[in-house]
């Protein structure tokens, strides 16, 4: 956090201070504007305020326990994080997930991610003056919501994923939920690009704003939709294929323009392809099978094994009371979140605490492009730019 | 065939060593993950190698991880995770720092993105870079005292 705020400039710019209360900042971000006129000469991010340590207090948690505070770093987006912290552990650990989770943990993942995509739609269109999209958005994105309710109990902090499957069963008809989603979705993106995709005030607020070129966009490690606006593919489901990706047709999408309209067209175009992963997740789950691996000591035995079986009531006991030890070593596994390359360090020491996490979160890394984009435009372009790259605060700060 | 003896004819391992014999300290091989341990003052030159070289074009810095392994010594470490796009391979550089005096070379001008990793390290471990153009706390108040990712700092802060 910077106190400090001095014009670097001549005489003749202004510094203003465009957040931490701001409504387009998207949260609590602060970015220091030095202005000559109504052009910006220089943005400096400011960020921190939303820090809470996460990372430390991962430390003084158990591994399962960590969980739960991955919900909490990307909330758009809780069950990707998840999954990444899962999937870290699972290789620290060298288990073996059932294909059938592994399938369910896709299907969920995509659908968060299209529903990660809506707010971001939403609320991008209403910074930009389009307030009847933020209505139609957040309207599917509830659809969503009810989905994850319904399978893991909870709308937003899910935890549902856990080290070695899922929390528990899916509940019966759950399928069918998501296929009505499926169904009706759609016509809804056709319905959102009708009303932007040619818009002439759209196209004039994002057409030729914030461009950043490929070589850029790798220097400075940008990356998700943002970095495929740029025209480079890269997509860690296809490069670093994990929890069974691989089994799974769809493309990358990319646009070559690097502008806020090209992240727009890459955004909705991602928004149909998870759509078509979470029909074949749909047709690949199989009706019945394990969700979690066997491993006794790490995965918690199910319920009736617990009641009945007195070695199943001593696992039990020391997973919740002591938690298991990993072996020492080290591991770092990379997922495509809705936001780009969200990749989880974890480093072990052989104790049941995890002696270092480190949550690489793609808005941090992505912010730090902002000033690339916004420099030498407008004040009003800044709005566009920040919602063009799709920032959680909640995951830069940690 | 030995995961050491794997390891050793791993290409970047190879290569680094035909490059310069110095630079390469220790290789580790876990759970498929390559790491390559660098001596403190050849993290530079190799970052720039690494960089540069058409054959290893680890153009994407992921990420710099610290992790503070108090009480041992060379108590700070940092993980430097490198991406190349166009060979499809991920790789662990890894640079120890000694409680003393941890200072350890930028390279944010080899990977621009590394600016804020860097300050995230200073801020949360107190490691300094030299020759970064920018470094100050990032994520704590500039009045901040202590450096919380560190072992002896607790998790509850100081009252």
């Amino acid at each position: 956090m910077t106190t400090v705020q001095t014009a670097t400039g001549s005489a003749e710019t202004m510094v203003l201070n465009m957040g931490p209360q701001h409504p387009s900042t998207h949260g609590v971000l602060r970015v220091l504007l030095e202005l000559d006129g109504e052009t910006v000469v220089t943005a400096r991010p400011d960020i921190g305020y939303l820090h809470t340590g996460i990372e430390k207090t991962c430390e003084a948690k158990t591994y399962s326990q960590a969980i739960t505070l991955t919900d909490r770093i990307d909330y758009l987006a809780p069950l990707s994080n998840n999954l990444a912290y899962c999937l870290a552990v699972e290789k620290l650990l060298g288990l073996e997930v059932p294909k059938r989770a592994q399938y369910v943990r896709v299907l969920l993942t995509e659908l968060t991610r299209i529903g990660s995509h809506l707010v971001w739609l939403g609320t991008h269109a209403i910074d930009l003056g389009a307030m009847s999209m933020f209505l139609y958005c957040f309207r599917e994105r509830e659809e969503i919501l009810k989905i994850f309710e319904f399978v893991s109990g909870q709308r937003m902090m899910t935890s549902y994923f856990r080290i070695g499957g899922l929390a528990l069963e899916p509940p019966p008809g759950w399928l069918e939920r998501v296929e009505r989603f499926v169904e009706m979705f759609p016509a809804r993106i056709q319905e959102y690009e009708d009303l932007l995709t040619q818009n002439r005030i759209w196209l004039g607020r994002t057409q030729g704003v914030g461009v950043l070129s490929a070589e850029d966009a790798i220097a400075w490690g940008v990356s998700g939709p943002s970095l495929r606006g740029s025209g480079v593919a890269y997509d860690l489901r296809k490069m670093f294929p994990y929890s069974s990706y691989d089994e799974f047709e769809f493309d990358i999408c990319t646009q070559t323009a690097g502008d806020c309209y090209a992240r727009y067209l890459v955004r909705v175009a991602e928004m149909r392809e998870s759509l078509k992963i979470v029909r074949q997740a749909m047709a690949k789950i199989p009706p019945e099978g394990p969700i979690r691996s066997e491993a006794p000591g790490i995965v918690p035995p199910s319920r009736e094994e617990m009641k009945t079986s007195i070695e199943g009531l001593i696992y039990h006991f020391k997973i919740f009371t002591e938690g298991f030890a990993p072996p020492p070593g080290e591991v770092q596994v990379a997922i495509e979140s809705p936001r780009g390359e969200l990749a989880v360090y974890v480093a072990s020491d052989a104790t049941a605490k995890p002696w270092r996490v480190k949550f690489r979160t793609p808005s941090f890394v992505n912010l730090q492009a902002l000033p690339k984009l916004c420099e030498g435009r407008l004040i009003a372009d800044v709005v566009a730019c920040i919602g063009t790259i799709d920032i959680v605060l909640g995951e830069i700060d940690r | 065939m030995t995961e050491s003896q794997d390891v050793e004819n791993h290409a970047v391992v190879r290569k680094l060593r035909e490059w310069d014999p110095q630079a390469v300290a220790e290789t580790l091989l876990f759970r498929g993950e390559l790491t390559i341990v660098v001596p403190r003052a050849h993290l530079r030159r190799a970052a720039e190698f690494l960089h540069g070289e058409p054959e290893m074009a680890f153009t994407y810095l992921c990420d710099v991880t610290g992790v503070d392994r108090f009480p041992a010594e060379p108590r700070f470490e940092l993980n430097y995770h490198l991406v190349s796009m166009a060979r499809r391979e991920r790789l662990r550089l890894k640079v120890r720092a000694e409680s003393a005096n941890p200072v350890v070379e930028t390279v944010s001008n080899v990977w621009p993105t590394a600016n804020w990793h860097e300050r995230e390290v200073f801020d949360l471990f107190g490691v300094r870079f030299e020759g970064h153009p920018d470094l100050r706390r990032i994520l704590l108040p500039e009045d901040w005292e202590g450096h919380p990712l560190r072992k002896d700092f607790p998790v509850e802060g100081y009252r």
